[in-house]
């Protein structure tokens, strides 16, 4: 029984809610003409430690609601992220449509990052990229993040570790120990990184960025914990493209395992040893 | 050996307060700005997602590379016994620490996060260069201080085993330093412009040539400074000499590189870029970097040194007006480098055209803006401001033959 049904219960008890919680009991003993303005200062000191129970618990509530509304392959917060995993991606380019930048916007909501003005300044997390071949014309598009290579030169060159390969292979930026040298950017081939040049305003509070840091696509990493994919994967999945698989590439029974083992795919500047998480098909 | 007497500045002229007032100025400007860029971001500067290291980096790793050569007279004096050179080792020293300071703390001033520098000093990923790099410079500073206490406490001095055993060390270090600055830039594999082992011997010899060019300023301002022969013939003939081979080094590891690329079809766009089609970047590197800064120092030292040349220009003159030119030219060549190398795009399908809204395939625009260049400025005032303070409250210089005029 809840603290809320006090009033009725205190004219019938003369005071206390009877339910165990200690919220008072005392006042059986007290005259009737007295009980008035004591039932005003418990009413007021109730409806203030309810107020403040429901301000302490619901976000608790919520997460455990939450948890218990998530993908059965979401990973539990006490466990670790484990080298079992490889998270990759798999870009048919074949069905990436030229116009089409659904990936690129649905970053951009989920993430927090507005939609670039300024091309030479503004982060882009993800960008849609035309391919031609001047020998030919021939051309396609697909879009270009973060590689999330087993090798990441991003890694190796960051003076402090700030730049971090997850055991699952996410690679991420702790922007708690980003000093903003940029130093990855240079060493990054992909042009995956973005510097933020200066102030920002509402942010998401699973996406942190900072002026003065940097940043690159995070592969939806809150959303891959809680057993979710990618936003641009679940956009282009929306669209109808199917261009876009997002899975454990080490998991040999996943779909985007089992494609990258059947179909001729390509990563882009495998050349250099980075070994990326990102694969592309007809390209 | 000749007992070698060293002074304070003390009789100080207007040119003296002068100069240490106008490179306090130009200090204060340039924290000015760097709490402009610092409060609006770096919006406010030239750099941009593509080309992320500006202005400041060209001071900052410009100084760097000359801190490590303006040790070269002392390394001379104690490491190859050149006793001539001696008298010159301690300005040597403590110009190299000043050059260093003012390079790193241009580096750090440029930083996106400036304040966080002790998560820098207490947190490395051992992997990364620039860690190594962190402890190289630091390394340098205690070294080289260490080095200047051998030459001047009294009772170390006495015995030339502890100058000599620092001066190896010091100039081990000093090598290994300029590599470690190299390789920042050599160990990029994703940029056409560096990712070439050769980066490290040319900053080295570049090294050589930029700190010896500083050294020789400095002493030929103390010159006038203190009315003073500081420098007698023979050694402006002998820093005339090394500043040829100095030049001449660098423009040999420079024809290296760019030849070894030309050789590879694969580098044919990135050499076009510098040598041929990159608008400011190729007359940067041609007029700035070559012509400027190594041939024609090299050729007016080498006509001050013959015959039929000494009756156009003193050695003395042609010392200074190269000095000059040379790091004219070597700044030249940093900017060449260092934003050249990023201007120049990523090939993400080597062979393909690309094209994106982030401005993939493209040459990269980039424009010095003011705060930067007051930034970099300042990196120079600071390493000039230590040095005079110095050179007021230490006996760094040699006492010369006293001139008037």
């Amino acid at each position: 029984m809840s603290c809320s049904s006090f009033e009725e219960r205190s004219a019938k008890n003369g005071g206390g809610c009877g339910s165990g919680c200690g919220c008072a009991s005392g006042g059986a003993s007290l005259q009737s003409d007295e009980i008035a303005p004591i039932s005003a200062a418990r009413r007021f000191f109730l409806k203030s430690a309810s107020a403040f129970a429901t301000m302490a618990l619901a976000p608790g509530v919520t997460l455990m609601a939450y948890a218990e509304s998530t993908p059965a392959n979401a990973r539990p917060a006490d466990q670790k992220v484990s080298a079992k995993n490889r998270w990759g991606l798999l870009i048919d380019a074949g069905k990436c449509q030229d116009g089409c930048s659904s990936c690129v916007t649905a970053c951009s909501t989920e993430n927090g990052w507005a939609t670039p003005t300024r091309p030479e300044t503004d982060a882009q997390w993800i960008r849609k990229l035309t391919v031609r071949d001047p020998k030919n014309g021939s051309q396609f598009s697909l879009p270009m993040m973060c590689q999330h290579c087993a090798n990441p030169p991003c890694v190796d060159v960051c003076p402090t570790g700030a730049s971090f390969k997850r055991a699952d292979g996410i690679v991420l930026v702790d922007r708690h120990i980003c000093i903003g040298c940029r130093y990855c950017m240079m060493a990054c081939p992909y042009k995956a990184r973005s510097f933020v040049h200066e102030p920002l305003q509402d942010q998401k509070e699973y996406a942190p960025r900072g002026k003065g840091c940097v940043e690159s696509c995070t592969m939806c990493v809150h959303r891959v914990d809680s057993g979710r994919t990618p936003a641009c994967v679940e956009a282009c999945t929306k669209t109808g493209n199917n261009a876009m698989i997002f899975g454990d590439l080490n998991d040999p029974n996943s779909e985007i395992a089992k494609r990258v083992a059947t179909y001729r795919t390509t990563r882009i500047r495998d050349d250099l040893g980075t070994d990326p998480g990102v694969y592309y098909q007809n390209i | 050996m000749a007992h070698i007497t060293y002074q304070k500045l003390d009789d100080h002229s207007v040119l003296f307060w002068g100069l240490l007032a106008m490179h306090a100025a130009l200090i204060m400007v340039g924290l000015g700005a760097v709490l402009y860029m610092e409060h609006h971001g770096h919006i406010v500067t030239g750099m941009n997602n593509a080309v992320v290291w500006g202005t400041p980096h060209v001071f900052a790793v410009f100084l760097i590379v000359a801190a490590s050569g303006a040790l070269n007279v002392a390394s001379i004096s104690s490491v190859f016994n050149r006793l001539a050179y001696k008298p010159f080792a301690r300005l040597s020293g403590v110009l190299a620490i000043a050059l260093l300071a003012g390079g790193l703390a241009v580096l750090v001033l440029d930083l996106g996060r400036p304040e966080r520098l002790t998560v820098a000093m207490t947190t490395y990923n051992f992997k990364s260069i620039f860690s190594w790099n962190i402890y190289l410079y630091t390394g340098f500073l205690v070294i080289v201080a260490a080095y200047l206490f051998t030459m001047m406490d009294r009772g170390t001095a006495r015995n030339p085993a502890y100058t000599k055993a620092a001066g190896w060390f010091a100039f081990v270090w000093r090598l290994a330093l300029t590599t470690g600055t190299g390789s920042i830039f050599g160990f990029l594999v994703a940029r056409e412009a560096y990712d070439a082992a050769i980066m490290a011997p040319l900053f080295i010899a570049a090294s050589f040539l930029y700190g010896l060019a500083f050294t020789v300023l400095v002493l030929l301002t103390m010159c006038r400074e203190t009315r003073q022969r500081l420098l007698n013939d023979e050694m402006v003939s002998s820093f005339r000499g090394l500043l040829i081979i100095f030049a001449l080094a660098v423009l040999y590891f420079t024809i290296v590189q760019h030849l070894t690329n030309l050789y590879a079809a694969q580098h044919w766009d990135v050499e076009m870029f510098i040598l041929r089609d990159g608008g400011i970047y190729t007359k940067l590197f041609w007029l700035g970097h070559i012509v400027v800064g190594l041939v024609i120092p090299a050729g007016l030292l080498l006509l001050a040194g013959s015959n039929a040349g000494k009756a156009y220009i003193s050695e003395r003159r042609a010392l200074t007006v190269a000095s000059i030119l040379a790091l004219i030219g070597g700044l030249c060549f940093m900017y060449v480098t260092i934003i050249g190398g990023q201007a120049f795009p990523l090939k993400l399908f080597p062979g393909k055209e690309v094209s994106s809204s982030f401005l993939d395939g493209q040459i990269a625009n980039y424009a010095p803006s003011l705060p930067e260049v007051l930034l970099g400025i300042a990196g120079v005032s600071i390493a000039m401001l230590i040095t005079g303070v110095a050179l007021k409250v230490m006996p760094f210089l040699p006492k010369g033959e006293e001139y008037d005029g």
